[in-house]
């Protein structure tokens, strides 16, 4: 009697669960499957005839093909740097913030703003109202420092791309850096304090290292949102000038959506999949840890 | 007379048995208090009681009713939590109605007691005001009052008291006893101290592991402890444990005296004076014996020695408590 | 003592800059929306003498495209909220107060599907939706955006749910409420500002999702992300017909986004920052 009592409630639950569990199975399962599939076949949209089976052959000429590679460098390219500036110029933002006297309200308002513009706004306003370098604000910055214009997209695109992408990430960094700080035991500090710390070993032996999990977090949903990126490129240099800021995503979207190479692109889809996921692994475990926890 | 009748309550959690096998029964209109140290089982049994936790085994009677089984809210039973659980999104007045509401009282009737229950509960002013907006001692008697207003056949206490500094818990202890005695209600009350215990209960019951150590009034649990935990646990300071040779000559495996049952005496063990902790009414004077037993006695203000004193003592011996080897007292 | 307030003062001033500067772009743009165009891209900028006007305004909203763009992106971001709070709510809330050993293995097995990159499976989708005439449509972005939110969304709401004290719950059980008692006047009052921010930062997201968006609208179903990619070139060189435009389509979420930033630091991080 007793038993059944909770038995019913762990099946609604499960009857709960349930619609969620399917449709996420759903897709993820069917596409991917498809992917597979697909990336076995010799499969050209524009090509009159029917699909054939390819085998590897489809993975062969990926792997043949320099185009590829340059687009994982990219990838890996544009990851790093736009990590490098969005966590880098993230701490320091909230290093800053945490210790403003006013207007902290204000602050985080200007602060979180840039996470809220959607990518294709940030990317047009970025590459013509900040980079141009015939009417932008960065060559008349530079005017004033007396150096020449630079053209960003025509001599360092993928710079450009990184620091349009940074931007739109620091905010997010700052943010979950000045959480952690504000979460950081006021005890803690002045039990510091009173042990003679200054405000640099405070900062070396308290406060980094408290941030450390935090910094994980960040580094790891970026690297997520970072690997997939693609309407940056799409609307500011279309891959190029040549392939030079053509990623993974940028690729695979050149190869379906204008070649139409079904299997092609399936096939890079799944490398694409496969660099997610070593991503994904460390991040499950880590956030598995803290749901125990 | 027993209103409440538990027959070989269990409870486990997953090997664990946090509840087990007991049997117990809860007078009418009494002030029962389960006491004992965290993780003894207390809670469990009184969420066990309230239908909050399902038993693995065993049966639950009120006023002779089979409720095993039975939803909570069937069981006639208001509880008063430790965290209080008042609805923060509800006025005082909403909360302390809610009962009511769902039990589909009709409006003026439920005004009418909830300000009846508020009056008596000093907590007229506070009635439009949210949970958030009232001390911690508010808050406390606006839980007293939601489960005062629903005229429960028993009330459960889940360590009331707790969450409230020290002065204020002193003043709700008597007021709560008051409270219950005047409104004649059966009332069980869960705390973790035995001060609090000694002084509300009408009936203790002391556990450890799962398990009932003792069950009886508050003196005779003091005077009688049935073994060596309750006798460690009940009063304070606590009881003087002496092993060896000093038990020996009562002829038992251990002997367990308390503070004010210790007299400076011409004869008695050697001992050199470390503290002196002065209460005011009394003072309490500890001792390290020659072996390096610890010792404390009870002595009358300006009577205490000095510290480092050295002095002799010796227990009435009508009150030394008398342990075997098992640990349960001996005659 | 002195030493330390000028310090902080110092502090706080470097602050304001560096938080000046990250918004910077956002306000520029906001003054050049309202600049006609010869002084947008006038070199050197002008700040002052500027015949300040609302012509770029005027001609993003008369234009057409934006409105249409607006009301799908309207559509698109709540829609797919919508459906994801339905499938989410009642998954998170089994998960948060009827757990079973499965449960973690459960929520981390959903937050893995957020990790698959949309481009992986970009082709099957695509042929997919080309059979069943879903290219630029309203529902089959709807179902796609709701689908990839739904990961984020059952966590945002477990940790939610979870923090509501479970005492609060079984007092109201023990005065009488039946569970959907419970649910309705006790846990659904009490969550209601959580599912409220959790609705809006989800909203922000759906908004802001560019890649499925260009990749599947192009005219009928395109929301302000796809209409704003039309601006890349060659009328992009309008910049203040650029600026307005962009102000128009993002004004509204990051207003919105002020509200939710709470909500965004533990949503995102799946509770592994608090």
């Amino acid at each position: 009697m007793t038993v059944r009592a909770s038995r019913h409630a762990r099946r609604l639950g499960r009857l709960l669960v349930t619609p969620s569990v399917v449709a996420l199975l759903a897709w993820m399962i069917v596409p991917l499957a498809m992917t597979l599939w697909f990336a076995a076949l010799d499969y050209r949209l524009l090509d009159a005839g029917p699909a054939r089976f390819a085998g590897l052959a489809n993975f062969a000429a990926l792997l043949a093909d320099p185009g590829f590679y340059a687009a994982v460098i990219t990838t890996l390219y544009l990851l790093a740097l736009a990590l490098a500036l969005s966590v880098g110029g993230g701490l320091v933002l909230a290093l800053l913030l945490d210790v403003a006297a006013f207007g902290r309200g204000a602050l985080r308002v200007l602060v979180i703003s840039p996470f809220f513009v959607m990518p294709t706004v940030a990317a047009l306003v970025w590459k013509n109202l900040m980079m141009s370098p015939v009417s932008g604000v960065l060559a008349w910055i530079a005017q004033g420092l007396g150096l020449p214009a630079f053209d960003w997209f025509a001599h360092a695109p993928l710079v450009a791309v990184a620091i349009i992408v940074a931007w739109q990430w620091l905010p997010f960094a700052a943010l979950i850096f000045l959480t952690a700080l504000q979460s950081l035991d006021s005890e803690q500090r002045e039990a510091a304090q009173l042990d003679g710390a200054g405000p640099i070993a405070m900062l070396r032996y308290l406060t980094l290292p408290h941030l450390a999990r935090p910094a994980a977090v960040i580094v790891m949903i970026e690297t997520l949102f970072l690997l997939s990126l693609f309407a940056e490129i799409f609307v500011t240099t279309g891959g190029g000038p040549g392939n030079a800021t053509t990623n993974l995503a940028f690729l695979i979207y050149q190869q379906a959506l204008q070649s139409y190479d079904v299997g092609g692109a399936s096939a890079a889809g799944l490398v694409a999949v496969v660099l997610a996921n070593i991503v994904a692994f460390f991040m499950v475990r880590l956030i598995g840890r803290s749901l125990t926890a | 007379m027993s209103q409440i009748e538990l027959h070989g309550i269990t409870k486990r959690f997953g090997d664990h048995r946090a509840v087990d096998r007991i049997d117990l029964a809860i007078a009418r209109g009494g002030m029962t208090v389960f006491v004992g140290p965290s993780g003894c089982g207390k809670t469990t049994l009184l969420r066990l009681i309230a239908g909050l936790e399902d038993p693995d085994e065993g049966r639950l009677l009120i006023d002779d009713e089979d409720m095993t089984g039975t939803a909570p809210a069937q069981r006639g039973l208001a509880m008063v939590f430790q965290s209080y659980a008042l609805y923060p999104h509800m006025t005082v007045r909403a909360n302390i109605g809610f009962a009511l509401k769902l039990a589909g009282m009709a409006r003026p009737e439920i005004d009418a007691r909830v300000e009846r229950v508020a009056a008596m509960l000093h907590l007229t002013p506070y009635l439009d005001r949210r949970p958030a907006a009232l001390s911690g001692g508010q808050r406390q008697r606006v839980a007293i009052g939601r489960a005062v207003v629903r005229e429960p056949r028993a009330f459960l206490f889940d360590e009331p008291l707790s969450n409230l500094d020290a002065a204020l818990r002193g003043r709700m202890r008597v007021e709560l006893r008051r409270l219950q005695q005047e409104l004649g209600t059966t009332a069980i009350y869960v705390t973790h101290d035995q001060a609090e215990a000694m002084t509300m209960a009408d009936r203790i019951v002391v556990f450890r592991d799962g398990r009932i150590e003792q069950a009886g009034r508050p003196l005779e649990l003091y005077h009688r402890p049935a073994n060596r935990f309750v006798a460690g646990f009940i009063g304070s300071p606590a009881m003087n444990f002496l092993a060896g040779p000093r038990a020996a000559t009562f002829g038992a495996a251990e002997i367990a005296i308390r503070p004010e049952d210790l007299t400076v005496a011409a004869e008695g063990w050697s001992g050199t004076v470390t503290v002196v902790e002065h209460l005011g009414a009394e003072s309490y004077v500890h001792l390290v014996l020659e072996d390096g037993a610890p010792l404390v006695l009870r002595s009358r203000p300006g009577e205490e020695p000095a510290n480092g004193a050295k002095l002799r003592v010796a227990p009435v011996a009508a009150k030394v408590h008398r342990f075997g080897s098992d640990g349960l007292a001996l005659g | 003592m002195k030493r330390g307030a000028a310090h902080r003062i110092v502090l706080t001033a470097l602050a304001w800059a560096a938080a000046l500067a990250v918004a910077f772009p956002l306000l520029w743009t906001f003054i050049t929306s309202f600049k006609p165009e010869l002084e947008a891209v006038a070199f050197p900028p002008r700040l002052t003498g500027v015949d300040w006007t609302l012509e770029n305004y005027r001609t993003v909203l008369d234009e057409g495209g934006y409105a249409r763009s607006a009301l799908n992106s309207v559509v698109i971001a709540g829609a797919s909220t919508l459906a994801a709070m339905a499938l989410a709510i009642p998954a998170a809330w089994a998960m948060a107060f009827a757990p079973t050993p499965r449960t973690r293995g459960l929520l981390l097995w959903m937050l893995s599907t957020k990790m698959l990159p949309p481009v992986g499976v970009l082709m099957p989708i695509y042929l997919i939706y080309r059979d069943a005439g879903l290219l630029d449509t309203r529902a089959g972005v709807i179902l796609l955006l709701a689908l990839g939110n739904l990961p984020v969304l059952v966590w945002m709401l477990y940790t939610h749910f979870r923090e509501v004290p479970g005492e609060v719950l079984e007092a109201a059980r023990l005065d009488g409420a039946s569970v959907v008692q419970e649910l309705t006047q006790v846990l659904l009052p009490l969550a209601l500002p959580g599912l409220a921010s959790a609705f809006l930062l989800i909203f922000t997201l759906g908004w802001n999702e560019a890649f499925w968006t260009l990749n599947l609208t192009s005219t009928e179903a395109a929301p302000l992300t796809a209409f704003m990619a039309t601006f890349s070139s060659p009328q992009g060189l309008f910049f203040g017909r650029l600026s307005a435009a962009s102000i128009l389509s993002i004004l509204p979420i990051v207003a919105i986004g002020w509200f939710c930033q709470r909500q965004l630091v533990r949503g995102l991080t799946f509770g592994a920052v608090k």
